[in-house]
């Protein structure tokens, strides 16, 4: 399991291909440095289509994307495009709506990641061990992967329309209201229907990293940890946690800049109504797009890619702290 | 083994366990039965949880009065062509990540991750004046050019993942034997790659055929929609027409569910072998 290479450990060493390879590279390192030119040819030729692709389509876009952030580019009046400095962030600020936006998506990004974690969490601890169908159980859980972020939205949609929806049927059914609820209607009931999506979308990606991190735990971890007659928590969080902490850490990461940068489920779901009052920063980057002001949505991307990168640097950093006072 | 599990701590996870899988499975379930409803019947109480009347109106509502047919066969032919490429153009760019040791390796593979940092829609303007310059909008030929180099960054990780779980032996053994590195990648290194070669590609397909915010931004006439652009239209409308609706969700997560079932061992090996591994 490759995952293990992230996962520092002083007990037995994981099979792995790395080991071996590395144990193989004295001997092919020199064959090759013998063809520095025609390894060099090699490289950039089969490099050469991936980075024509992504240079032209997604590269370039972005580029000339970010600087529109600094002009005046506005569908409306091309004629104008000349450099505005920052106005257009401080129109990202001065919006009135702006403070919703950001509330919103700090609610849209913990308020999905929290649950995820900890079900998925959970599914994989009992996904361990091996029980029957537990191959099929897996297929079938991961079924919401295949679906696009905006197709649950309108799923959820359907699900939780006021009149016809099937989840007011089910609560009036097992007594928890009397009435039906107009859950997209109102912004509160709307933030937590998203949420509900948005947590059977994800919490499969997580049963999937932290399943296959458990898996790279020796067994004789808990063995050992049985002889000493520890308990099912202590096991818990003296050995499972530790152990895997570098994959939940990463798992973690990726997920909050994915989630931020998730707009399709709400998207599809609310479309940011009732009143503008569910958008998150990139459902608002959206809509500011299809008003046609350029400079604006790209002054709001500008925010989000600083905003991740920030909150990358100071995750890594919080997370590679532990694990220097390793012994 | 993990310790012996209590009776009670196995009747916790097992609820647990069949509470999750109701959750996960009722959204779909749920979707499927609305769209084999006779049309009235989706809005009649109380709501039934088994059709009453089985009805493939909603369907064939989908065919003769929208032109459903056609946004499906844009979308297979988009997402096969592209899904195909980029998985070939990716399988050379991994192979090389994972080879190689060069100078500029973790710039490239940083270059990668930031694609997926940035958010798509501070690209969306400049793509469609690109593409209009190069007369490529409302194109299916275009379309297919912009979804390549979207799978290839992720495309490229993930086999990268795979390569390294090959030992070089297996290669350098044929080039010893007088193939060269190219044909020793094709017909050596390829036939062994097959299951992840299958994932990434059935992954690349996944994403173009979901795909929304390009196709809404660069395919406008009707011919040319791929089918979210077409559902994005369906909600665009003041009252959802939840019959065609469901109809229409449930024919366009099928073939894909479909494929990550099959699919879905090799998928997840893709996902921790590559994405944890960064």
């Amino acid at each position: 399991m490759p995952v293990t290479s992230t996962t520092p450990s002083k007990t037995a060493a994981p099979a792995e291909g790395a080991a071996s390879r590395k144990g193989g590279l004295p001997r092919g390192g020199r064959r090759k440095r013998e063809f520095t030119t025609r390894r060099g040819l090699a490289i950039v030729a089969y490099m050469a289509p991936a980075a024509l692709f992504v240079a032209v389509f997604t590269y370039y876009p972005m580029v000339a994307g970010g600087q529109m952030a600094f002009r005046n580019w506005k569908l409306s009046d091309l004629t104008d495009t000349s450099w505005v400095g920052l106005r257009n962030f401080a129109d990202v600020f001065a919006d009135p709506a702006w403070g919703t936006v950001l509330g919103n998506t700090a609610v849209w990004v913990v308020g999905s990641i929290v649950p995820q974690l900890v079900i998925g969490f959970a599914l994989a601890l009992w996904l361990r061990r091996r029980f029957v169908l537990r191959g099929l159980y897996q297929a079938l859980i991961f079924f919401p992967w295949a679906i696009s972020g905006f197709l649950i939205g309108i799923l959820f949609r359907w699900m939780f329309n006021s009149e016809f929806g099937v989840v007011n049927d089910l609560l009036q059914k097992v007594g928890l209201i009397d009435e039906p609820i107009a859950w997209l209607a109102d912004p509160d009931t709307a933030m937590v229907a998203v949420l509900v999506a948005n947590v059977w979308y994800g919490v499969t990606f997580f049963a999937i990293m932290i399943l296959a991190a458990l898996q790279s735990i020796p067994d004789e971890l808990y063995e050992a940890a049985a002889l000493d007659g520890a308990g099912k928590a202590r096991t818990l969080f003296r050995i499972t946690i530790p152990y895997i902490r570098t994959t939940l850490a990463l798992t973690v990461l990726l997920r909050v800049i994915w989630i931020f940068n998730f707009p399709d489920l709400i998207f599809g779901m609310t479309g940011g109504g009732p009143n503008d009052e569910t958008h998150i920063v990139t459902t608002w980057m959206i809509k500011i797009t299809q008003q046609g002001d350029y400079g604006r949505a790209s002054a709001l991307g500008l925010l989000v890619v600083a905003a991740l990168l920030v909150f990358a640097v100071f995750f890594l950093m919080a997370t590679r702290e532990k694990k220097g006072a390793r012994p | 083994m993990i310790g012996k599990e209590s009776t009670a701590g196995r009747a916790v996870k097992f609820v647990f366990l069949g509470g999750w899988l109701l959750f996960t499975v009722f959204p779909l379930y749920w979707i499927a039965v609305t769209s084999l409803k006779a049309p009235g019947d989706i809005f009649r109480f109380p709501l039934a949880y088994w059709p009453e009347h089985f009805s493939l109106e909603n369907y064939s509502g989908l065919f003769g009065t929208a032109d459903f047919g056609t946004y499906l066969a844009n979308s297979l032919i988009v997402s096969l062509v592209a899904g195909a490429t980029a998985t070939a153009i990716s399988m050379l760019s991994a192979y090389v990540l994972a080879r190689f040791e060069f100078r500029t390796k973790s710039a490239l593979l940083m270059a990668a991750l930031v694609t997926q940092m940035i958010p798509s829609f501070i690209a969306l303007g400049p793509l469609y004046l690109l593409m209009t310059d190069l007369r490529l909008v409302d194109n299916r030929f275009g379309l297919i050019l912009v979804y390549i180099a979207v799978c290839i960054p992720f495309c490229t990780v993930m086999l990268r993942g795979f390569f390294e779980n090959i030992p070089d032996a297996l290669e350098e053994a044929a080039m010893i034997d007088g193939l060269s590195r190219f044909s020793a990648l094709f017909r050596v290194l390829l036939p062994v790659m097959r299951p992840g070669i299958v994932a990434a590609f059935i992954f690349n397909f996944v994403n173009c055929w979901n795909e929304l915010f390009l196709s809404v931004t660069l395919m406008n006439s009707d011919a040319n929609k791929t089918v979210p652009t077409a559902l994005n239209g369906f909600i665009s409308s003041f009252n959802i027409d939840w019959g065609s609706m469901s109809a229409a969700a449930v024919l366009t997560i099928l073939p894909t569910m479909l494929l990550f079932a099959f699919a879905s061992r090799h998928i997840v090996q893709g996902l921790t072998s590559g994405a944890v591994k960064g």
